[in-house]
C-alpha cells in the first residue's frame, strides 16, 4: 500500500516539473524585491516619466501606491500624477485605443498586470532587450518582443547610463510592475505565515483530543 | 439546562431532531480501521463549505458584465477580496484533488460494490456536476484562456454526431449543430450575455444541484453503511444490543479524528493559498491576466489540470471511422470515459471487494490505472504532437481495457487471499 502512495506522488514530479515552460528565447533573472521601497519608488518614477505616457495601470490607483511605497499623498499627486487625476483615481492616460493603434500599429496595453500575465523576468529581458536596426520604423528592434510596435523610449537614458546604471533602472521598473501586478502579495505571504502557525498550534489539542477519545477503541 | 431540554423535547415533538442526530451522528456506526484514504469524504465536504462560503461572498462583488475588471476590483479594493478570490480559485482546484482521491479510494476498496451501488452513483453524479460547476466557474474571470476554453468546450456541442441517427443527414447534422452552440452560448459569438447565463448557472442552478446531490449521497451511505479497507461487512457481525462488534460511534470517534486530518489539510491548502495562488500557472494560468480578447488566440489553449485525463482523451483520436469525424470519436472518447464510470458496480465482478486481499494481477492493473489517469492527466495540459499524441491514444485505450476487459475478467486468473470474518488492526 504504502509503494502505491509513494509510486503516485513520484509520478505527479513530472507535472509539477514542466509547469514552468514557456517561450523560446532565453530569459535574464529579474532582481524583483518588493521590500526594496528605494527600488519601487524609483520604479515608479522612471514608469509614470517613461511609460505612462502611453500604458496605463489601470486596476492600480495612486493612493493605493502612495501608501503601499511609503510616499506621502501630496508628492505623489505632485511629481508622479501629470494628470487632473485625484489621488483615489485609476492610473490612467490620455491615450485612446484608436491612436494608439494609428501609431503603433496595435494600442499600447495596460501593464497592470503584466508581470502576471508575461513574468518579471520577461518584462526585466524585454526592457534591456532592444537593439539597433534601420528595417524598423523607429529604428529600435527587441531580443525578446521581435519586431515590436513600441519605440526605444529609453535610448536616450541608455545612452547617457553606464551599463551598469541602466539595469538598475530597467531592473526598479520591473521590480514597480511586479509590485503593481499583485499589491497585495507581500500582505499575503506575512499573513500566510501567521495562518500557518495558528493551524500548527490547534493541531495539538486536536491531536491529543483524537488520541483521548480512541484510548477505548481496541 | 430544564429550559433547553424543554425546548428539544417541544421540537422534537414535531421534527426528529434527536432522531436524526442519533442516526446519522452518534449511533452511526463506522467500521473502526478507517486509513488514510478515508479522509477524503469530509475534505470533500469541507472544500464544498469553503466554496459555498466565499462564493457567496464574491457574488456580491463580481459582475457579468465586467467579469475582468471586477475580478481585479475584488483583487485590489475590496477588503480581504484577495483571499476569498484565491480561496476559491484554489478551492476549486482542492475540490477535485480530493474527489479524486475518494474515487481513487471507491476503486482500492470496492466502496462501490453491492450494496453500496447507489452510493456510487449518485458520487459520480456529483462528480459531473462539479465538472460542469467548474467549467463555468472557470469562464467567469473572463480572462483569455476562459474566452479560448470556453469557445473549444462550447464548440463540442457542435461535434454531437446528429448524423448517426437514420432520418438526419450530414447537412442537417451540421446546421443542428449550430443552433445548439448559439443555443448555448446565448448569442452568435461567446459574449456577456453567454457570461450572464454562467453565471446565474454557476452561482444558482448547480450548486442547487450539487447540494441535493451530496445530501442523497450521505443519505445512501447511512443507510447502507460505510464500506472500509477490509471491505468487510460490519453489519455481518453484531453483539447482543444489535451494534456491528466492528463498529464505533461516529460521533465522537470519527469527528474528533476527522478534526487533525481537516487541520493537516487546512495547512495545506493555506501554504497554496497564501504563497502559490497561481500555482505556476496550473492552477490559474497565466494567459487568464488579460481580459478575454477574440482575437488573440493564445499560444496554446490548454484546460485546467482537473479536467486534463478527458482532455486527453478528446484530442486522442485522429482519423475518422465509421463515417464519422475525428472530433466525434473524441467527443465519444470523453464522454463514455466518464459514463464508463457509472457502471463501475456493475463491470467489477471480482468476488473480493478490497485490494488487500485481492491477486497480484488486480493490483497491478489498477496500478498502471492510476498511472495512466496521472499520465493522461499530464499529457490533456500539454500541446497534443507527436509522442504526447501517440501516448494518449495508449493512455485511452489502456483506460477502456481497464474497464471492459480488466475488471470483469481479471478474477479468473488470479488466486485471491482469504477475507478475514473480522477487520484488521483497528487503528
Amino acid at each position: 500500500m504504502k509503494k502505491l502512495v509513494v509510486a503516485l506522488l513520484f509520478s505527479c514530479l513530472p507535472a509539477f516539473a514542466s509547469a514552468a515552460g514557456g517561450h523560446d528565447v532565453e530569459l535574464e533573472k529579474a532582481p524583483v524585491n518588493l521590500q526594496d521601497k528605494v527600488s519601487l519608488q524609483n520604479g515608479a518614477k522612471l514608469f509614470v516619466n517613461y511609460c505612462m505616457g502611453c500604458h496605463s495601470l489601470e486596476y492600480l490607483r495612486y493612493g493605493r501606491m502612495a501608501d503601499d511605497l511609503g510616499m506621502p499623498d501630496a508628492l505623489t499627486l505632485k511629481y508622479l500624477n501629470f494628470t487632473t487625476d485625484k489621488i483615489g483615481d485609476q492610473m490612467k492616460n490620455g491615450m485612446s485605443a484608436e491612436d494608439g493603434k494609428a501609431w503603433f500599429g496595435n494600442p499600447p496595453p495596460d501593464l497592470s498586470l503584466a508581470a502576471r500575465h508575461r513574468s518579471s523576468d520577461w518584462i526585466y529581458s524585454y526592457l534591456i532587450g532592444f537593439y539597433e536596426d534601420d528595417a524598423r520604423p523607429y529604428g529600435y528592434n527587441n531580443h525578446v518582443f521581435p519586431s515590436v510596435g513600441m519605440p526605444h523610449v529609453m535610448a536616450g537614458m541608455q545612452q547617457d547610463l553606464s551599463e551598469e546604471e541602466f539595469e538598475s533602472n530597467m531592473g526598479d521598473i520591473t521590480n514597480f510592475l511586479t509590485y503593481a501586478a499583485e499589491p497585495i502579495a507581500p500582505t499575503r505571504e506575512r499573513i500566510g505565515v501567521y495562518v500557518l502557525v495558528f493551524l500548527a498550534i490547534l493541531l495539538i489539542p486536536a491531536y491529543l483530543l483524537k488520541k483521548e477519545y480512541w484510548k477505548d477503541v481496541h | 439546562m430544564r429550559l433547553v431540554n424543554g425546548l428539544i423535547d417541544w421540537v422534537d415533538a414535531r421534527l426528529p431532531v434527536v432522531n436524526t442526530y442519533k442516526k446519522h451522528m452518534s449511533e452511526y456506526y463506522a467500521p473502526k480501521n478507517f486509513n488514510f484514504w478515508y479522509y477524503f469524504g469530509v475534505l470533500s465536504m469541507v472544500v464544498l463549505i469553503n466554496q459555498l462560503l466565499t462564493g457567496i461572498w464574491l457574488t456580491m462583488f463580481y459582475s457579468p458584465s465586467d467579469g475582468f475588471g471586477s475580478v481585479e476590483y475584488i483583487m485590489r479594493d475590496v477588503q480581504w477580496g484577495w483571499l476569498i478570490r484565491y480561496m476559491h480559485a484554489v478551492g476549486a482546484s482542492a475540490f477535485f484533488a480530493v474527489v479524486y482521491l475518494h474515487m481513487f479510494r471507491g476503486l482500492l476498496y470496492g466502496s462501490y460494490k453491492p450494496p453500496r451501488e447507489l452510493v456510487w452513483i449518485f458520487g459520480m453524479l456529483i462528480y459531473v456536476a462539479l465538472m460542469a460547476e467548474g467549467f463555468l466557474g472557470y469562464v467567469l474571470p473572463w480572462g483569455n484562456m476562459s474566452y479560448w476554453g470556453a469557445q473549444v468546450i462550447i464548440s463540442l456541442a457542435g461535434a454531437i454526431p446528429f448524423d448517426m441517427l437514420p432520418f438526419i443527414d450530414a447537412k442537417d447534422a451540421k446546421e443542428i449543430g449550430e443552433a445548439l452552440t448559439t443555443w448555448v452560448r446565448g448569442d452568435y459569438l461567446l459574449s456577456t450575455a453567454t457570461v450572464n447565463k454562467f453565471f446565474a448557472l454557476h452561482v444558482v442552478a448547480i450548486p442547487l444541484v450539487l447540494v441535493a446531490l451530496v445530501f442523497l449521497h450521505i443519505l445512501a451511505l447511512h443507510e447502507v453503511g460505510s464500506n472500509n479497507p477490509d471491505g468487510v461487512e460490519i453489519k455481518q457481525n453484531k453483539d447482543e444490543n444489535g451494534i456491528p462488534r466492528d463498529g464505533i460511534p461516529f460521533h465522537p470517534y470519527y469527528t474528533v479524528k476527522d478534526l487533525p486530518g481537516v487541520i493537516v489539510f487546512l495547512m495545506i491548502f493555506a501554504v497554496v493559498i497564501f504563497f502559490f495562488p497561481t500555482g505556476g500557472g496550473y492552477l490559474i494560468e497565466k494567459p487568464n491576466f488579460v481580459a478575454a480578447n477574440p482575437l488573440k488566440t493564445p499560444d496554446h489553449i490548454a484546460p485546467v489540470w482537473y479536467y486534463g485525463p478527458y482532455y486527453a482523451m478528446l484530442r486522442a483520436t485522429t482519423i475518422e471511422w465509421f463515417s464519422m469525424s475525428a472530433k466525434s470519436w473524441g467527443l465519444i472518447a470523453m464522454g463514455g470515459g466518464i459514463v464508463v464510470l457509472f457502471l463501475l458496480p456493475w463491470l467489477d465482478r471480482h468476488p473480493v471487494k478490497s485490494i488487500r486481499y485481492k491477486g497480484w494481477l488486480s493490483k497491478t492493473l489498477l496500478l498502471i490505472f492510476a498511472l495512466d489517469f496521472l499520465m493522461l492527466g499530464f499529457l490533456g495540459t500539454q500541446p497534443a504532437s507527436g509522442l504526447y499524441k501517440t501516448l494518449a491514444q495508449i493512455g485511452t485505450v489502456y483506460y477502456f481495457l481497464f474497464f471492459f476487459i480488466g475488471l470483469p475478467l481479471a478474477h479468473r486468473f488470479e488466486k485471491s487471499k482469504p477475507v478475514p470474518e473480522r477487520v484488521t488492526g483497528g487503528h
